[in-house]
């Protein structure tokens, strides 16, 4: 009896959308590998199911991260996500207190004002009523906020949105406009039928005294099905895919399962997860500084997802990863973008040979790898030499003629296979040194150590090291007073998760300072090895903005614990950038005046006239 | 190409009118910067790779420009791609990325 | 005596500065020349010999002073200029210290200032013991002591790197330094005169000898003094045990990675503008070429004038020059700036000037 021909456009997009998903989700399923599969047999019935179930209604619903990056932002997003969400739910329940039983045909609860024309009369039913209208007016408030953004991103707190592709411009539109068609249904019913709450019946009331509203009404109907059976056939093809995807994706990621060094069945389900928000492109300082705004990763994503990536947009991205805190839908951004710069045909691993192997090494509990910038940098290597030397340990200086490089850079530039040439050559060095502690200055390799080495022994960076020397009491560092600020780079702070660390140490013996753009917000210094192909302009201009952007809180001294970072801030900074280990070395040294040795005298001082 | 006779020879001078510059113009047309080089050797100084093994990378983008590209391919594969060459490159060239050109290069218009 | 009222200020007291006060000074009018040290000079004082003939720079600066015969400017020392700003027709120039002057005409000639090596810091300045500047070895060989490195011993082998911050964007400065080449070679030659055992190597990347008798410097330090010049730019020093210093380059003419160790490393260090410069130039409004220093009107026609008329520039503010370059810059300079002075005579200054016939 509930039937009515315009119920067949939204009927057939449900249809066919449940029909593709299902495929689709099949296909992702069996394309998980083994691993994973495990992975979830074993996570099924744990605390972690309850964990992503919380994290979908936090995130998927409610939109929490976003609303960090900004309110009215996130209340955007929550509006259209969670209203839809309860006007579904909501208009579930309306229908089973009405008809009294849950099952009732599919659309029933979707058309539900048309299709049952008399005004509640249960106090229960009116408020159902009025909690639908209330909703509906929430999700309407979402639209005229994502409209007016359209024009105006600055109102939701962006600089810049997406560029979307005319697929998903169609999309868009249709989404749009079911809300308000929904509104003018249910309105242009309450019109005749008096059956609408305070939005819809006056509403509808209104368009009663000028408009035939009981003709009128069928023809929105019409429209409001056929907009939301457009938008239903269009999920799987556009950037809405990811509504269904990313459930999944929160589920499979509180099991475990997560990208690593190959394109797996997962990694699809993240690349489909990405909704093109947009968010990324703002934190992106090819974007802010660079003047860059088409590398960025809902871009490259969608391209990736498409099959239409060029290989400048994989190359030109610093691999910095302040899009990946940025991300709501929490995909791990940097990996795809590495995994994408795999190709078979650049990598040439038989050029290696030349590497020394069994090449005999000095037996020590310590050993020193400074890495290959550090050496365009030797103060660093060699304030790491002094310390070593006053807290008397016993170390080897690994790569004090020269270093293999750690093996990063090539992987980084998708060269995976040729960097594990790298890798063995170095590590069989480490072993053969019987070393239980390997300690670097560099994030780049520490990262690369601690990923790609798979040693039995302690990897530290120098923080980390410095750190525990002071604790130790094996370093005297006595209060300076020196205002610092200190930069995190991103290998040692985004990607080893060492924050803390460095900031210990250097408030023990320095007045450090906090700035809002640190941490995990930290801004990347600009030098980066993870970006080949940007220009040397562009990579200027990053490089000048965030030393100045650190030198804007007056330090006397910048500290980092790069030498890449050293270098990129230095050469736009006029206040002196320094490692932490020349700070330390400083520091130990002005508490000893008395040591000569140490004293730098010149023969023949620069005249400054 | 006239036979003079003198094969013995015939390797040794670089015969400009008759060498092959794709590579170079593929990677110019790629990295600009690579036209830049005043061949100043600072890269091949501190190359991590040129301390242990017989690679120049100076030379191997002068010769790319002269259009000799026998056995490049072999020779770039030394490469770490550490990134020491661009940070004292007083031009500024991007070497790392002419160095991942020669690479695609190699791959699309040669088969070398 | 000054024949005429106009006011000239020069902001700078080197060579620059002092010639072209000599020049105006002659020429009749009132200068004051504003110098920020202790004493007139600038680079000069601690430079002992110059090239190509070696020449005692003490003999240019007695030059510089005799100038002063006639009509000497006035001099004040410790005098450091902060801004120079339009007013009513003429230059307003502020002090440090709170003291101004009113000049009908500026001329800056506030010089360069050595390019700070500690920057590049691959090459270990300030970090390594035995690595200097031209300037340090300068300043060493005019105390006509004996050459010696931090250990009190006497070096057996020297390194000059060229183009230190110069032609180099890492350092911020594209541009050639112009005398360091004929300054490495110079120096060189002087090491081996008081070091004729000594060792002498020149790293370069091109050896400009643009200068009259500088490629016969060039010649005499290869045939006469045995000179070593190894095309190859240094990528960077490590320190040995022993406090000697490791060299990497390539020799690029034999197409080979080069090591080599070297108990003193002399860095031939580039111009870079004096920091003032800027400072005194933005309060003018003056246009600063790409390298930052002064920007002359035009590169053939006029160097001297700027954009701010009444306001001239000359010596190493503006560009890299040599002394000898520098001399005849400051006069080219003065040349301007009397057609100028003498076009923008006010009608009640003309009353006030006393023609001189002769």
């Amino acid at each position: 009896m509930h039937f009515n021909l315009f119920v067949v456009p939204f009927t057939a997009g449900m249809l066919i959308l449940a029909i593709l998903l299902a495929v689709r989700y099949i296909k992702w399923l069996s394309d998980l590998e083994a691993g994973n599969r495990n992975e979830i047999g074993g996570n099924l019935f744990t605390i972690k199911t309850l964990y992503a179930i919380r994290e979908v209604f936090m995130e998927s619903l409610l939109h929490r991260k976003v609303f960090k990056t900004n309110p009215l932002l996130g209340y955007m997003h929550m509006s259209l996500a969670f209203g839809w969400f309860l006007l579904i739910v909501v208009g579930k329940l309306e229908t089973f207190f009405y008809t009294g039983k849950f099952a009732n045909k599919f659309y029933y609860p979707v058309f539900f004002r048309f299709f049952e024309p008399t005004p509640h009369k249960s106090s229960l039913l009116l408020a159902f009523n009025a909690l639908m209208d209330f909703v509906l007016l929430v999700v309407l408030s979402g639209i005229v906020i994502a409209i007016l953004r359209r024009f105006r991103p600055r109102i939701a707190g962006m600089k810049k949105i997406t560029k979307h592709s005319p697929g998903d411009r169609l999309a868009l539109i249709a989404l749009w406009l079911i809300f308000p068609l929904r509104l003018l249904s249910e309105s242009a019913t309450a019109g005749y039928s008096g059956n609408g709450s305070f939005m819809t019946q006056s509403v509808g009331n209104f368009m009663a005294l000028f408009l035939p509203v009981h003709q009128l009404a069928i023809v929105f109907w019409w429209m409001y099905s056929i907009s939301l059976g457009l938008f239903m056939v269009s999920i799987p093809f556009s950037r809405y895919m990811h509504i269904p995807t990313e459930i999944l994706l929160i589920f499979l990621r509180n099991w475990g399962i997560k990208t690593k060094d190959h394109f797996s069945g997962f990694s699809e389900i993240e690349i489909q997860s990405c909704s093109r928000c947009g968010i990324c492109i703002d934190t992106c300082q090819m974007n802010s500084q660079g003047k860059n705004s088409t590398t960025q990763m809902v871009y490259f994503l969608r391209d990736y997802r498409y099959n239409q990536l060029r290989p400048d947009l994989t190359d030109n991205c610093l691999l910095c990863g302040r899009c990946n805190e940025a991300c709501p839908v929490g995909i791990d951004l940097t990996q795809h973008r590495l995994l994408q710069r795999k190709k078979k045909e650049f990598e040439i691993p038989s050029g290696f040979k030349y590497l020394p192997v069994n090449q005999p090494v000095e037996k020590k509990d310590v050993i020193y790898f400074a890495g290959c910038m550090s050496h365009l940098s030797p103060v660093i290597s060699r304030s790491m030499e002094k310390i070593f030397k006053t807290a008397k340990i016993s170390y080897l200086f690994l790569d004090k003629n020269g270093s293999v490089c750690c093996g990063r850079p090539l992987k980084i530039s998708g060269q995976f296979e040729a960097a594990q040439k790298l890798v063995a050559s170095n590590r069989q060095q480490i072993i053969a040194s019987g070393a239980k502690i390997l300690v670097t200055s560099c994030p780049i390799c520490y990262k690369s150590f601690k990923e790609d080495y798979h040693l039995n022994i302690r990897v530290l960076h120098h923080s980390e090291y410095l750190l525990e020397l002071m604790l130790q009491k094996k370093l005297a560092l006595h209060p300076s007073g020196k205002k610092v600020v200190y930069h995190d780079p991103c290998e040692l702070g985004r990607g080893s998760d060492i924050y803390i660390q460095p900031r210990m140490l250097l408030s023990h013996f320095m007045e450090l300072v906090t700035i809002d753009q640190e941490k995990e917000n930290a801004l990347c210094c600009g030098g980066s090895l993870g970006n080949l192909s940007i220009n040397p302009e562009e990579r200027n201009a990053i490089q000048m903005a965030t030393a100045g952007y650190l030198n804007s809180v007056d330090p006397e001294i910048i500290a980092t614990s790069c030498p890449m970072c050293k270098k990129s801030i230095a050469q736009f900074s006029a206040t002196p950038v320094k490692d932490i280990a020349e700070l330390v070395v400083a520091n130990l040294e002005a508490l000893s005046e008395s040591q000569k040795s140490l004293k730098h005298h010149k023969v023949g001082q620069t005249i400054e006239i | 190409m006239k036979d003079w006779g003198y094969s013995i020879l015939k390797g040794r001078q670089i015969d400009f009118e008759n060498n092959d510059f794709s590579i170079a113009e593929y990677i110019t047309k790629h990295e600009p910067s690579f036209r830049w080089c005043i061949g100043c050797g600072s890269c091949t100084a501190t190359c991590s790779a040129a301390r242990l093994t017989d690679f120049n990378p100076r030379k191997l983008k002068l010769l790319i420009q002269r259009g000799e590209i026998k056995g490049l391919a072999d020779e770039i594969a030394k490469c770490m791609l550490c990134g020491k060459c661009q940070l004292v490159c007083p031009r500024g060239i991007n070497t790392r990325n002419v160095i991942q050109n020669i690479k695609r290069a190699l791959n699309t218009c040669h088969a070398l | 005596m000054a024949i005429n009222s106009q006011h000239i200020v020069i902001i700078g007291g080197g060579p620059a500065g002092l010639e072209a006060a000599s020049c105006l000074g002659t020429a009749g009018y009132r200068v004051t020349v504003l110098e920020k040290e202790k004493q007139t000079g600038g680079k000069l004082l601690i430079w002992d010999k110059l090239f190509p003939e070696f020449r005692n720079s003490d003999k240019v600066l007695n030059h510089l002073s005799n100038g002063f015969k006639t009509n000497p400017p006035q001099i004040l020392t410790n005098a450091e200029v902060v801004s120079v700003i339009p007013e009513n027709g003429q230059h307003r120039i502020n002090l440090s210290d709170g003291q101004a002057f009113q000049a009908d005409t500026v001329l800056i000639t506030t010089g360069f200032k050595l390019y700070n090596a500690e920057k590049k810091e691959e090459y270990g300045y300030q970090i390594y013991e035995n690595v200097i500047t031209s300037f340090d070895l300068e300043k060493q060989l005019k105390t006509g002591n004996p050459i010696r490195i931090e250990a009190g011993l006497t070096p057996r082998r020297i390194a000059f790197i060229h183009c230190v911050g110069s032609r180099d964007i890492k350092s911020g400065n594209i541009y050639c330094s112009r005398t360091c080449c004929i300054t490495g070679v110079k120096q060189a030659i002087e090491i081996k005169r008081r070091l004729p055992d000594a060792e002498v190597f020149n790293f370069y990347m091109d050896l400009r000898m643009f200068g009259q008798n500088f490629e016969e410097l060039y010649i005499e330090a290869q045939q006469k003094w045995g000179v070593t010049f190894i095309r190859g730019r240094v990528s960077e020093i490590a320190e040995n045990k022993d406090n000697s210093l490791q060299l990497k380059a390539e020799d690029t003419l034999s197409g080979r990675p080069i090591k080599m160790s070297f108990d003193l490393v002399v860095l031939l260090a580039g111009m870079v503008p004096e920091p003032r410069t800027v400072e005194i130039g933005k309060s003018a409004a003056l246009e600063f070429t790409s390298g930052n220093f002064l920007a002359g009107l035009d590169s053939h026609i006029s160097q001297n004038e700027t954009n701010t008329p009444g306001i001239f520039i000359a010596g190493t503010c503006r560009e890299p020059l040599s002394v000898a370059e520098t001399l005849t810059d400051a006069r080219a300079a003065t040349v301007k700036m009397i057609s100028w002075l003498r076009e923008n005579e006010t009608s009640h200054k003309k009353s006030l000037i006393k023609r001189d016939n002769d």
